[in-house]
């Protein structure tokens, strides 16, 4: 039998492909599966140049930071938090371009359950925040 | 089949050719056990048909508990016949049992009856998320895109695979040109499979007008049947209000999209007999 996304990965998906806010899509292995157009305008990369990529490859490509500018560990990422824990978090941090500049932005990340409770992955919506 | 028309019962005139009744199917797999998927109006003719003949076991696969798909329930015969065991399998809400749900239609002022008091062995199932078996027959079940609770399913006998997704709307909000097999809801269930049944609900003017209704124009039901790379397509899951003759407009508006091999798709109508090969 061929291989198939979830019916809910499928759904994330297309959600995030028609928000003008930025969402970040990971399955349940934290493989990064989706990012939508506004998600690369903040981060300062195409989905095409980075997905779909496992979590440490992903995560260590954004250069992210405390707002205080100390590197975040994998573990600390609202979306691996989100993914371990299972429950929605919020945090502020901050993402490294390309280019090297950094961008203060807000996340919450959710855990995502089809309807029978399966655990499907998880995914953030962040903004950038002013200043 | 013993119906094959979607949403509401739609008996009459216009559509004798291709009949009123809602969906349900009688699947006979090589080891000559009954399959019913689906118990829709459909299901009183075929429990009529079986009469004394019925097997001591029956399993009803349900894609979702829409009236449509579970209105024929209480008038099936068996569920009526002490000596039947009917098993039925179908998917769970969040919060809920297969079974809890299903009590709900038997229950008053909805049905005379209540589920406990049917006097057959009835044995209901979530349906589990993997592979099982009934008897020869290896079956599996994913959650697809339509309105609640609902599931399409993958029917092996040997080599030989029948897909039956009745309520679907895989075009919803995608493109199904431009995105990847994997990404298109359904795709698993049907791919490579010998006969796949599949809505096909409304017109390609039609469906602009009915976005997020859980179903699928032509285009988009040709567009997933060439994807899946299925062999035949069986148009299914008729709107009440297409008469016999538009139903015959739009399967010829689906050979022109579906290019070659136009004999590879038909209309699905009640009394029709299909060998899964």
């Amino acid at each position: 039998m061929q291989q198939q996304k979830s019916l809910v990965l499928i759904l994330a998906r297309d959600l995030a492909d028609k928000l003008a806010s930025a969402m970040f899509v990971v399955d349940a292995d934290g493989t990064l599966v989706y990012f939508n157009e506004p998600a690369e305008r903040i981060l300062g990369r195409s989905f095409a140049d980075v997905g779909p990529a496992a979590m440490q490859e992903w995560a260590s490509a954004f250069g992210p930071l405390t707002v205080e500018g100390r590197p975040l560990t994998l573990d600390e990422l609202p979306l691996t938090v989100a993914l371990r824990e299972r429950q929605p978090v919020h945090k502020q941090l901050a993402v490294t371009t390309p280019s090297g500049e950094v961008r203060q932005i807000a996340a919450t990340a959710f855990p995502l359950f089809a309807r029978t409770d399966e655990f499907e992955g998880a995914a953030a919506v962040f903004w950038e925040l002013e200043g | 089949m013993w119906g094959c028309r979607g949403s509401l019962a739609a008996p009459g005139p216009e559509t004798v050719r291709y009949g009123g009744n809602t969906s349900c199917l009688e699947v006979r797999p090589s080891d000559g056990r009954l399959i019913v998927i689906d118990a829709g109006t459909g299901a009183r003719n075929l429990g009529i048909a079986l009469g004394k003949n019925r097997p001591d076991r029956i399993d009803i696969l349900l894609t979702h508990l829409h009236l449509d798909h579970i209105e024929g329930l209480g008038f099936f015969g068996p569920v009526w016949d002490e000596g039947c065991e009917v098993h039925i399998w179908g998917p769970p809400s969040p919060l809920r049992t297969l079974r809890e749900d299903i009590a709900k239609y038997f229950s008053p002022p909805l049905f005379p009856v209540h589920l406990d008091d049917l006097p057959s062995h009835l044995v209901i199932h979530d349906v589990p998320g993997g592979e099982w078996e009934i008897g020869a027959t290896k079956i599996r079940a994913q959650p697809v895109n339509h309105p609640g609770p609902t599931v399409g399913y993958r029917l092996q006998d040997g080599d030989n695979v029948l897909t039956y997704i009745s309520d679907h709307e895989p075009a919803l909000g995608v493109d199904l040109r431009s995105v990847t097999p994997d990404w298109v809801s359904g795709y698993a269930l049907a791919y490579g499979a010998d006969v796949l049944l599949h809505d096909s609900q409304y017109t390609e003017e039609e469906y602009p007008g009915r976005v997020g209704w859980g179903h699928s124009s032509i285009a988009h039901t040709v567009s997933f049947a060439l994807i899946t790379k299925v062999k035949r397509l069986v148009m299914f899951h008729h709107d009440p209000l297409h008469s016999d003759a538009q139903l015959e407009a739009m399967l010829v508006r689906a050979k022109e999209l579906w290019g070659e091999e136009p004999d590879d798709i038909v209309l699905s109508y009640e009394g029709m007999e299909i060998e899964v090969s």
